[in-house]
């Protein structure tokens, strides 16, 4: 019998159907997350029905709830965390792989796959106890005095905020964009780059125009995979945003996410409609990374595409 | 400027008339891979507007002492080379030799074809936009002669916004050859060119080759002996880093001086 | 080629290799620091009472041994239930599903899984274990984990399973073996260090966890005995007491980062000695 036919023993279908359980059980846990939540979030839907998405106010004791600001906080810091992240990351990667000698190349290499691992609540207890202070004492009042006419850079200096959430997001995205950008980079095929530098090519010219472009798909696919992961963090966020449910400009004041939220009221929120609002803004959290992924899966299919068929 | 002017102008020069000048000599040329010797104190001589091919078994050191030539042997670490290599009379393994105008003047294919992940037009613009900024209209001239050729033209001329990797192997190889001569290079190196490509791709590039060498000249390096027959002048034959005998191709094959030689042409060994 | 533009292209490359090497270092130094922040302030604070004694009050004496037991239960006990559904869940992806639409469909769930932020998988498993009992608990926490575990676990064994090589199936098979026993035995076997690496690396991506046992486990000042009730662990420990004004909390904190670091980096560790293993 060839492996991937319905088997046809007693002891071959009891295993089948046991590993096949096993298979739907996650595509069950995925119906159950969103068809629970919703049921769940129900009183709030409802109430609310689509003002919740753009009305800014969050008043537990009047029960109006909206998710405005913790959708506006969400997007502000992951933005803020991409447009760090993805540059340096991508830059580092191939510092790594196009010009350091091998040993340095390897040893960093491990150490990024290992700071990749570490969690997210050490990226909250730095940025909340070192970052912050350093923020409030050094970062802020330079941004302020080059940058201050500008409603973004205005407003208190206290070290904590949508900036400081969003850079510590970088920071915690920067191994993982880093290590899968430097996969990429080196399955770039060496005869490829030989034959630019064959051409006459400097290093730099070789990394554009072969290394990134060969590798343009794994690139976006790594950077969607760092935004999914700094729209969703909840830890290394909560510690330094400062946890307030208002829209500002200035990124110097507290913020909220949709994650910092959760983790800040779920397990204390005593009326159910408040609950039903956290779990709707969860629902929301839960879209917003889909859309991500699927946008991702969808552009990387295109890019394949228009690349032409590669072997 | 007509492409067929061209070639009429080129057709009426036989190159093979005049005696010909080295025009890279390769003296003392030794090669490392780290602790592990490749090349031992190789001279050859490599003549201007003809074909040189190079053979032997595998691991003899062909490729190798072909990667000198444009020094893409130094993108990697513990590769090292000693002794000379005069292009023109000036040593390129100078310290003085400026690597990129060095492999503008040296192009090189590869065993296997080598587009890069942008359009047939794009792959032949490369060298060229790296040079120098050109006006659209003098670049689409240069792709167009280029393609030409490399006898690509033909084929590829209602797709040149597709993606290079889309043709044909032969094809694809062909526009690597195009993206080489694109920037006018006066010595091309050869490195296996056909290994990868069927046998009807091959033959349009050894008969590409035939043409090119009135404008250039090539180093080839072939595992196939007949091809070597076919295309060129010259022949070298490298056993264990060490050129065992060099002459002229007919004269090799048919009357070689060394036994070694006679028992690989006469497909004894290898 | 005209000088300029050759003197042109080469600062470039010049400038763009600094810039490259600039952010390298800026990455280093920066991770670096971080994780000598956390040996430096932790180290202070681990000692025989951190390992010893339970939380206590502030100013009080006190450890953080319950906590570390706490996690200790909840990570093994989402192990026990997430590692064997994943790896069934992956065996049929590799072995039945292939490219079937079934295995499709849970492929996609599984990378959909793996995107969702994991704060989410505490709120679902609050609204089916902790909303229904009445009560938060340490299975709820466990369960949260495995569920995070799953779609890791599934997918590295559907990838190391389907390296195995089609001949070697075959020829099991050939000898008259029922398949099942064909892919535990020999599939398995062949399989084993890439399956022990997904194991170790779904561990250690869950062990650090703090967001899915916030509304799952709680935390408790107790010793964990039993894990219907709120459970106390490390992670959610560390992010109440670094929130208290407390000094000596903080400090405790501290402590409590530097071993779960360790932990999961020395999970890390091993999972790629494992797939070292494996590849040779």
């Amino acid at each position: 019998m060839a492996p991937g036919t319905v088997p046809k023993s007693f002891g071959d279908r009891l295993f089948f159907v046991v590993t096949a359980c096993a298979a739907a059980l996650v595509l069950a846990l995925l119906v159950v997350l969103v068809l629970r939540l919703t049921q769940y979030a129900w009183p709030a839907i409802s109430r609310f029905g689509l003002r919740f998405l753009v009305d800014g106010r969050w008043d537990i004791g009047a029960e109006q709830f909206g998710a405005a600001s913790s959708i506006y906080g969400t997007l502000i810091t992951t933005l803020i965390a991409m447009l760090i992240a993805a540059p340096l990351g991508v830059a580092s990667a191939m510092f790594l792989v196009e010009m350091a000698p091998s040993w340095l190349s390897g040893s960093v290499g491990v150490a990024l796959e290992l700071l990749a691992a570490v969690p997210s609540i050490i990226y909250g207890m730095w940025g909340l106890f070192i970052f912050a202070p350093f923020m409030a004492n050094y970062v802020q009042p330079t941004l302020a005095g080059w940058l201050g006419f500008l409603p973004l850079f205005q407003g208190p200096k206290m070290g904590l905020g949508v900036l400081t959430a969003g850079i510590i997001l970088a920071l915690m995205i920067l191994p993982f964009i880093t290590a899968v950008s430097r996969d990429v980079f080196r399955l770039v095929p060496p005869v490829m780059k030989e034959s630019a530098y064959g051409v006459g090519a400097t290093t730099w010219e070789v990394t554009r125009d072969v290394s990134l472009r060969y590798g343009v798909a794994g690139i976006a696919g790594a950077l969607f995979l760092g935004l999914g992961r700094a729209l969703g963090e909840t830890m290394a966020v909560t510690f330094v945003i400062g946890n307030n449910h208002a829209l500002s400009a200035s990124l110097f004041d507290a913020g909220n996410t949709i994650a910092s939220t959760l983790a800040n009221e779920f397990a204390e929120a005593d009326s159910d409609l408040h609950r039903a609002a956290l779990v709707e803004l969860g629902l929301v959290l839960f879209g917003m990374t889909l859309v991500f992924q699927l946008l991702a899966q969808l552009w990387l299919r295109r890019v394949r595409k228009s690349m032409g068929s590669r072997r | 400027m007509s492409i067929m002017q061209s070639q009429k102008v080129s057709d009426d020069v036989d190159a093979t008339a005049v005696a010909p000048t080295s025009k890279i000599r390769a003296r003392g040329l030794s090669f490392w891979y780290g602790g592990h010797q490749a090349l031992f104190a190789n001279d050859l001589d490599i003549a201007e507007h003809r074909v040189t091919a190079i053979i032997g078994p595998s691991g003899c050191g062909k490729s190798t002492h072909l990667r000198v030539y444009n020094r893409i042997f130094e993108l990697y670490p513990h590769q090292r080379a000693e002794g000379e290599v005069q292009i023109d009379g000036t040593n390129v393994l100078g310290p003085t030799t400026d690597v990129l105008d060095l492999r503008r003047r040296v192009g090189m294919i590869f065993q296997k074809p080598t587009p890069f992940p942008m359009s047939v037009f794009d792959n032949v613009a490369y060298g060229l936009r790296l040079e120098k900024r050109m006006r659209r209209s003098a670049l689409q001239e240069r792709v167009e002669l280029a393609l030409r050729r490399a006898a690509l033209w033909d084929e590829v001329k209602d797709k040149l916004r597709t993606a290079g990797a889309s043709l044909s192997g032969g094809q694809q190889q062909r526009l690597c050859i195009a993206r080489a001569i694109a920037v006018e290079p006066e010595v091309l190196l050869m490195d296996e060119p056909c290994s990868a490509i069927d046998p009807v791709g091959t033959a349009k590039i050894e008969q590409l080759i035939g043409e090119l060498r009135e404008r250039f000249t090539i180093a080839l390096v072939t595992h196939n002996m007949q091809q070597a027959l076919r295309v060129s002048d010259y022949t070298a034959f490298f056993f264990e880093g060490h050129i065992v005998e060099f002459g002229e191709t007919q004269q090799l094959f048919e009357r070689p001086a060394e036994p070694q030689t006679a028992d690989y042409v006469s497909g004894r060994f290898g | 080629m005209t000088m300029k533009r050759l003197a042109y292209r080469r600062w470039t490359d010049r400038i763009a290799r600094a810039m490259a090497a600039l952010a390298a270092v800026f990455g280093v130094v920066v991770l670096g620091a971080i994780l000598l922040t956390v040996v430096y302030r932790g180290a202070s604070a681990l000692g025989i009472d951190f390992f010893t004694l339970a939380t206590a009050a502030p100013r009080e004496r006190g450890g953080m041994a319950n906590a570390l037991l706490g996690t200790f239960y909840l990570v093994v006990l989402a192990t026990l239930l997430g590692v064997p559904l994943g790896m069934l869940c992956g065996t049929y992806l590799a072995e039945f599903g292939r490219e079937g639409p079934l295995a499709v469909a849970v492929r996609f769930a599984c990378e959909i899984l793996m995107g969702t932020p994991s704060i989410l998988i505490g709120v679902l498993i609050y609204t089916l274990l902790v909303v229904p009992v009445g009560g938060f608990s340490g299975y709820a926490g466990a369960v949260a984990l495995a569920v995070i575990m799953i779609p890791v676990v599934a997918r590295t064994t559907d990838e190391m399973l389907r390296l195995v090589p089609h001949e070697l199936r075959e020829s099991a098979l050939a000898l008259g073996a029922p398949h099942w026993k064909v892919t535990l035995g020999v599939v398995f076997t062949a399989a084993r260090s890439g399956l022990v690496t997904g194991a170790l690396l779904a561990l250690a991506r869950t062990s650090g966890e703090t967001a899915p046992l916030l509304f799952t486990a709680l935390n408790s000042t107790a010793w964990p005995r039993d894990l219907t009730e709120p459970t106390a662990n490390l992670t959610v420990t560390i992010y109440n007491r670094a929130m208290s004004p407390f000094d000596d909390w903080q400090q405790m904190a501290w402590g409590a980062s530097l071993v779960i670091t360790s932990a999961v980096l020395g999970l890390t560790v091993a999972a790629r000695w494992a797939l070292g293993r494996h590849c040779r």
